[in-house]
């Protein structure tokens, strides 16, 4: 590291895919920026680290390329590795030895490749009806689907809005490989999933140690840099951190914790919620300048129920998906079947509507699905949530009776409390009781976060 | 007496749950000592497999480095504690699981110089 000189770091941190210097010992000598926003390491966390544990490459792990006789010739590799963030990304692996001046080998070089918007854009899984990854024709799909390319060659900030499960974040990522920026990060912040303090750490980072020199942790901005940061649940975002984020969008600068010294980053906001901001900052519980910061361009996702001939254009699509995976052959659905899909509510939206297709597709052992393929409370009567009527989905709930999204949640989340309450703590007497898959309790206790504290 | 599941490589914690072939099964006694180890090999690399050993040996929690997040919230859900990301020897993330101070993303490796 310290023999390169500084014009070649600048140099290999402008190139958009990931590059990576490894020492003969296998130690990680230098990662470029690309390749920090892909494993979500950075170069001075993992100096001298083994490659192996940082890269976590599957192909290196079942046979590391030094380890092969022809080493010294360069060699690509296609497979998949894991990040800090626990995502498998698939990536194609460029490995080639360094050669010194007497012809010995003085060090290894990796290219990462991130094959995540490739995969988007093989040309088998185009669908006519679809952008990128966006299944739909309804009216109000087809408008978003219309002023998405415009809006992703703008650099203004996106608010996108919808229920859970409405596909923000594949939204956000269209939005993103749509843009001048599709090849550099797109980096992922959920605000609702750590406490503030280590909220604020994750977003700006961590300064440099004043007696060691060394980054403790990048931040998502950092790693964001020249790309996207989508920021999930922006609703949730603490007060403090709310002052930081629009101090950031409007001096286009970020202070890391322990540090007075501003680090520039150039970066695109888009943020998404299933709450309503204009309400939260009547409410006074979401700042306003950030919120009109932020609300530059927005895009509301509907509800699945009201996306019509949608529901069944999206059951194919993750039919056909989850059979050509599970290599099924299965072509389509029984009418029965298609009845009971198409009169059901969705209250968890095209994501409860792709787990319940998937599960079917799983069970099912003809080349139709059938009834009872498909999930038990999707078939069967409960007490609690009436799977036959798509009404209950939208009833507005008896208590307090405003009709609002924020009351229909604090309605589920108080059907869970009780139900849980009388199992005894029991998840899958609760599921039971409340008439769900425990999958489907599970999912929503997450959202709730209850017990995820 | 407490379980707890080491994914390992050689001496090391294994970089990927799923291409693991080996792990340890550690039982730690009241004072959070180890009372009893087993190692087992596995037949193939497998992240189902692995889940599958941890429900049948009652672990309560488990130790490796790169993991899926499907596996996390699956093993979360089965009330089994993940510290993941776990780069080092097994030895010192089993001594700091015992003293309480492991957490997930630790770097136990001691850094060479570049």
């Amino acid at each position: 590291m310290k023999d390169l000189p500084v014009s070649l770091i600048c140099v290999l941190d402008q190139i958009p895919i990931g590059v990576c210097i490894i020492g003969r010992d296998r130690g990680i000598v230098f990662m470029n920026r690309a390749l920090e926003a892909i494993t979500g390491f950075s170069t001075e966390q993992c100096a001298g680290l083994p490659c192996s544990h940082v890269l976590r490459f599957n192909k290196c792990l079942e046979n590391c390329p030094v380890d092969r006789d022809e080493s010294r010739e360069r060699c690509v590799l296609e497979g998949d590795i894991i990040n800090q963030e626990n995502q498998k990304i698939p990536v194609r692996v460029t490995f080639a030895s360094l050669i010194d001046e007497s012809g010995e080998i003085s060090a290894y070089v990796e290219t990462i490749d991130d094959l995540r918007q490739a995969r988007v854009i093989d040309p088998a899984r185009i669908n006519p009806f679809s952008s990128g990854r966006i299944v739909g024709r309804c009216p109000q799909m087809e408008k978003i689907l219309q002023f998405l390319p415009v809006i992703a060659q703008s650099e203004a900030p996106v608010v996108i809005t919808g229920q859970i499960g409405t596909g923000k974040d594949l939204l956000a990522e269209e939005l993103h490989h749509a843009s001048l920026r599709a090849n550099s990060p797109f980096i992922t912040f959920h605000c609702g999933a750590l406490p503030d303090s280590l909220a604020e750490s994750e977003l700006f980072g961590v300064a440099k140690d004043t007696f060691t020199g060394v980054v403790k942790k990048p931040g998502k901005f950092r790693l964001a840099h020249k790309g996207t940061l989508y920021i999930a649940e922006v609703g949730d975002l603490a007060p403090l951190l709310q002052t930081k984020l629009l101090n950031s969008l409007d001096e286009k600068i970020i202070y890391p914790i322990g540090s007075a010294k501003s680090v520039p980053v150039d970066v695109r906001i888009i943020a998404a919620t299933s709450r309503d901001l204009g309400q939260m900052v009547q409410d006074g519980t979401f700042r306003s300048e950030l919120y009109f910061r932020l609300n530059a361009l927005s895009l509301h996702l509907p509800p699945l129920k009201e996306r019509g001939e949608d529901r069944r254009l999206l059951m194919d699509h993750f039919m056909r998906a989850h059979a050509s995976l599970l290599n099924k052959p299965v072509t389509g659905f029984s009418d029965a079947c298609l009845e009971k899909l198409l009169e059901y509510g969705y209250p968890g939206n095209i994501l409860e509507l792709k787990h319940i297709v998937e599960y079917a597709v799983s069970l099912c052992r003809t080349e139709q699905i059938e009834l009872r393929d498909l999930p038990a409370y999707l078939t069967e009567d409960f007490a609690g949530l009436d799977a036959k009527s798509p009404v209950s989905a939208e009833q507005p709930p008896p208590k307090g009776g405003a009709g609002r999204q924020g009351d229909w949640s604090a309605l589920e989340h108080q059907m869970i409390m009780d139900a849980l309450l009388e199992a005894n703590g029991r998840r899958g007497k609760a599921a039971r009781l409340l008439g769900w898959g425990r999958s489907t309790l599970w999912r929503k206790m997450k959202h709730y976060r209850i017990g995820f504290e | 007496m407490k379980k707890v599941l080491l994914v390992l490589d050689g001496n090391d914690i294994a970089p990927r749950f799923d291409l693991a072939m080996e792990v340890a099964v550690v039982c730690l006694d009241g004072d959070e000592k180890p009372a009893e180890k087993k190692d087992i090999v596995l037949a193939r690399p497998s992240s189902e497999a692995l889940c599958e050993l941890v429900a049948s040996e009652n672990v309560h929690a488990v130790i490796c480095g790169g993991i899926e997040k499907d596996y996390i919230q699956y093993l979360a859900w089965k009330d089994v504690s993940v510290v993941h990301s776990v780069m080092g020897p097994a030895g010192i993330a089993l001594s700091r699981f015992q003293t309480g101070t492991l957490k997930s993303g630790d770097i136990l490796f001691e850094k060479r110089k570049v």
